[in-house]
């Protein structure tokens, strides 16, 4: 039996031996078939005296998703949260399907399926009660756990009917009846997150906190420059101090999301491996990364725009009418690369041999790693075994496992099991950076005055000519789905730089891009840009055309219209009166399967500094909020960010990057943070995600804002303060 | 050797006196509370007290310890303040994923302790030198005061 199998019966028995009697389990052994095609009762177990722990599948980055799934299978098992333990699950994605943070997606494809699956238990103890109750199971009534059959008097509480229950068949889970939504009790209200205690008291909980025998600490130096190969070093000097057990080259697979070549130090304590590479002096071949500036690609971008690119999106005639058009207005935007930052840096634990790998890591997509540990070391993917610890910030960057393969690798190497932890300078020198991208944007105003069509040619980053991870300008432009003419258009840099996914990827950069020069467009038009984004999104509405052609991304205009109009009252938008360095700036976008409007109210000092001072955001993301606790931090988190990413920026010299700590990229911190005022509209759709939605328009809105206080257009990020600067 | 006291209890440390705080007290002692984020005092992840005062362990020389009484979150709720703010700190979910907070409330502790009815701006000031990558800010700057028995409402200009 493989190591999952061992370490699932260890739970089950300590499980047994907390809870006074495991009686449905979470399908081991010769269930687990079973549960696998079932796909349920892997979520729950119960023991003797009612008590149900629930087991939480995806990880927890602090998005909240350990203490939400977990509530809508209790919501649907009628128990009470209080009587509710939650567990992390073990990695197995044929038995949980997909175990990932990432794309804001754990809510709408788990929604469904957590319902079935406490639905499905709770059919299951419903038939036990029957039979121990002498009743039908429809004169049955549950309340907090406990199954009551009133015309008798007679009762029974889940405890006493799980052994019973989990010796029934599983019913299919498209077939259990689930709760009216009217009578939720526990999705809904707001609940603190299940490990909060475990955090506030400075428990292990974290991948960086991992502990286990036999463990020496690892650092794992690579070269400044993406790609560079190791030709020599001081290896024996560094051999030679304080508690350095081993050190060793470990060469690069050449795979860019995999191993790169390195000096692996592992030592009895991390400080003394830190200490040790301190003083570590290594020449790389650096060769690969010549030319890679931001200057040159600034020169290539300037090139590529001259050009007509690759058309990515086309309807209408949109050079014909442009050429035609009475007026056009034209601008040129630009987005620096910029980084994760995740205050945890990256980690990992790991007991490796060249058979077997078992990891403990802080990511956001486990069974990715699984997939590229094998890849990348030859291990076959049943002998690897990653379990998840919490994850102190994702960002999309853990999404991303190089550390898992540079940690397996090294354990391999020294034969003991090894703690890697990165310094915050590995972190920023090796991030999958959010590319940078430019835009020459055009829009034709026809005789009438109306937005006739409407082009964009973005230059972007790859490899072999298409763009690399996180890299693509996807057509979610709010003017692609309201213009009748239009066209995309694209030309890729080829970079070594590793790009990777951001929160909101894409969306962070092209909401910035298309939202403010469509805030351009309406003030060339003279029209408020609020009322002009409703008379835009109305004329669809009139045309009988309510969502865009791509069933991907289901663009819904009534959705639009209905947070536009709600955002125009909360804000104050019509009865606010610019004054002297203050001003208001609206946008919206559609990503992730969210609807976001956004305004923020910015005030611009004589010397160009500026500061957030209220945002005020209106979100659609379906019927209801899993956990407002939760929800309403995801988009006051979001919003900050996204104010943050308004400031940052990560340029590079030869193929490697310029900056190197935290002192060089500015965070958000206490004092830049505004007020912020959420509003959920609750809407007749399916729930969808909130890690990312509510990012994308505050970009924009904050830009249109600086606009309307100073008259200055921001087109490149990061924002520049001198522009702002007015004579006193 | 190094005398000090942690959380109330005496240790006498057999370690490199240029060793920080920080490792020490996560790596030599066990107490993971006290979070590595930057390493160069730029993130505050890493706060702890040392006599009552806050500081970055993490660029801290194990020496300069010597003699003084080191708390952190793990002994944070032996003061009055730290036990209101971790009081709400639960019953509000202040955290997101919680990995700064040990730095924020070993920080809002050592104001609290100085400063027992903070305005907007004695909190801005305090708290800026730790960084909540998840940016949980409104709701420290709301457990700070709701610590503090005062109006949780921010006052700053709007």
């Amino acid at each position: 039996m493989t190591k999952v199998m061992m370490s699932r019966r260890l739970f089950l028995s300590s499980a047994t031996l907390a809870g006074g009697g495991l009686l449905m389990g979470f399908g081991a052994t010769a269930k687990e078939a079973q549960a696998a095609s079932a796909n349920m009762t892997q979520y729950v177990a119960i023991s003797s005296d009612g008590k149900v722990t629930i087991r939480a599948k995806n990880p927890e980055i602090g998005q909240g998703i350990k203490t939400s799934l977990p509530m809508i299978v209790a919501e649907e098992m009628d128990i009470d949260w209080t009587q509710v333990k939650v567990v992390t699950a073990p990695v197995n994605e044929k038995l949980y399907g997909g175990q990932i943070a990432g794309g804001s997606t754990s809510i709408p494809t788990n929604y469904e399926p957590m319902r079935r699956a406490g639905a499905a238990v709770r059919f299951m103890l419903l038939q036990a009660a029957a039979v121990k109750l002498s009743a039908p199971v429809e004169a049955l009534e549950v309340v907090s756990g406990v199954v009551h059959h009133r015309a008798s008097g007679k009762q029974a509480h889940y405890g006493e009917l799980a052994q019973a229950a989990s010796e029934l068949t599983v019913p299919d889970p498209a077939s259990v009846t689930l709760k009216d939504p009217k009578d939720f009790k526990i999705i809904g209200t707001s609940q603190g997150g299940v490990d909060s205690a475990r955090v506030l008291a400075g428990e292990p909980v974290f991948g960086i906190d991992t502990l286990i025998p036999g463990m020496k600490y690892a650092l794992y130096r690579k070269p400044p420059v993406f790609g560079a190969k190791f030709l020599s070093g001081n290896l024996d000097a560094i051999r030679a101090l304080p508690g350095i057990t081993q050190v060793f080259v470990l060469k690069g697979t050449g795979n860019i999301q995999g191993l790169q070549d390195g000096v692996a130090i592992v030592a009895d304590k991390w400080w003394q491996a830190k200490t040790a590479a301190d003083q570590l002096e290594v020449q790389w071949d650096e060769a690969i990364g010549k030319g890679h500036d931001t200057e040159t690609y600034r020169t290539q971008a300037d090139t590529l725009l001259k050009g007509t690119g690759e058309s990515l999106q086309s309807k209408g005639k949109a050079a014909d009418v442009l050429a035609n058009a009475a007026t056009v207005v034209s601008a040129r935007y630009e987005v620096p690369f910029i980084p994760h930052l995740a205050l945890e840096p990256q980690n990992c634990t790991a007991k490796a041999t060249s058979e077997q790998i078992e990891i403990w890591a802080p990511t956001q997509a486990p069974g990715w790693g699984i997939r590229l540990l094998a890849k990348e070391l030859n291990v076959p993917e049943n002998k690897i075994t990653v379990h998840m610890t919490r994850v102190g910030g994702g960002f999309g960057r853990r999404l991303e496992n190089d550390y898992m393969v540079e940690a397996a690798a090294i354990s391999q190497k020294a034969g003991v099991p090894i703690k890697l932890l990165w310094t915050r300078e590995d972190d920023l020198a090796y991030d999958f950076f959010r590319p940078g991208n430019l835009h020459d944007l055009k829009a034709a105003i026809d005789d009438q005055g109306r937005l006739s069509a409407y082009t964009a040619h973005g230059v972007t980053y790859g490899r072999d000519g298409k763009p690399s991870a996180g890299a693509n300008i996807s057509p979610h432009a709010f003017a692609s789905g309201v213009v009748e003419h239009f066209e995309l258009r694209q030309s890729v840099i080829e970079t070594t730089i590793p790009t990777g996914y951001l929160r909101a990827p894409s969306s962070n950069a092209l909401a910035f891009v298309h939202e403010c020069f469509l805030d351009e467009i309406a003030h060339a038009l003279k029209k408020d840009p609020l009322a002009f984004r409703l008379e835009l999104v109305d004329a669809q509405l009139a045309s009988g055309a309510p969502q865009s052609s791509d069933s991907r991304n289901p663009y819904d205009f009534r959705r639009i219209k209905e947070i536009l109009e709600t955002l125009r009252t909360r804000s104050g938008w019509a009865d606010f009166k610019a004054s002297d360095g203050i001003g208001l700036g609206v946008a919206t976008y559609f990503s992730h399967r969210g609807y976001f409007a956004e305004v923020a109210k910015v005030k611009v000092a004589p010397d160009g500094s500026w500061r957030v001072l209220q945002v005020w955001a209106v979100g659609d993301v379906g019927s209801v909020i899993i956990n407002p606790f939760g929800a309403y931090n995801q988009v006051e988190g979001s919003i900050i960010d996204g104010i943050g990413q308004l400031k940052q920026c990560i340029t590079f010299e030869n193929g490697r990057a310029v900056q190197t700590n935290l002192h060089e990229v500015p965070l958000m911190r206490m004092s830049d943070t505004p007020k912020i005022d959420t509003h959920f509209i609750l809407s007749d759709n399916p729930p969808t995600g909130l890690g990312e939605p509510a990012l994308p328009p505050v970009l924009p809105a904050v830009c249109n804002a600086i606009f309307a206080a100073t008259g200055v257009r921001i087109r490149t990020l990061p924002i520049e303060e001198s522009l702002l600067a007015r004579p006193s | 050797m190094i005398s000090l006291k942690i959380n109330g209890k005496p240790h006498t440390l057999d370690l490199p006196e240029d060793m920080p705080v920080l490792w020490v007290l996560r790596d030599e002692l066990g107490l993971t509370g006290t979070k590595f984020g930057c390493g160069i005092a730029q993130c505050g992840a890493c706060t702890v007290h040392i006599d009552g005062v806050p500081v970055r362990s993490c660029v801290t020389p194990l020496s300069v310890a010597e003699g003084t009484e080191i708390t952190t979150l793990e002994g944070v709720s032996e003061t009055a303040a730290g036990q209101a703010l971790l009081k709400v700190w639960a019953e509000d979910d202040v955290m997101q994923c919680g990995y700064c907070q040990s730095g924020q409330i070993m920080a809002a502790t050592a104001l609290l302790m100085e400063n027992p009815a903070p305005t907007d701006a004695d909190i801005d000031m305090a708290m800026d030198g730790n960084i909540c990558r998840c940016a949980t800010y409104t709701r420290i700057r709301a457990g700070i005061k709701r610590a503090a028995g005062l109006s949780p409402a921010d006052t700053r200009e709007a």
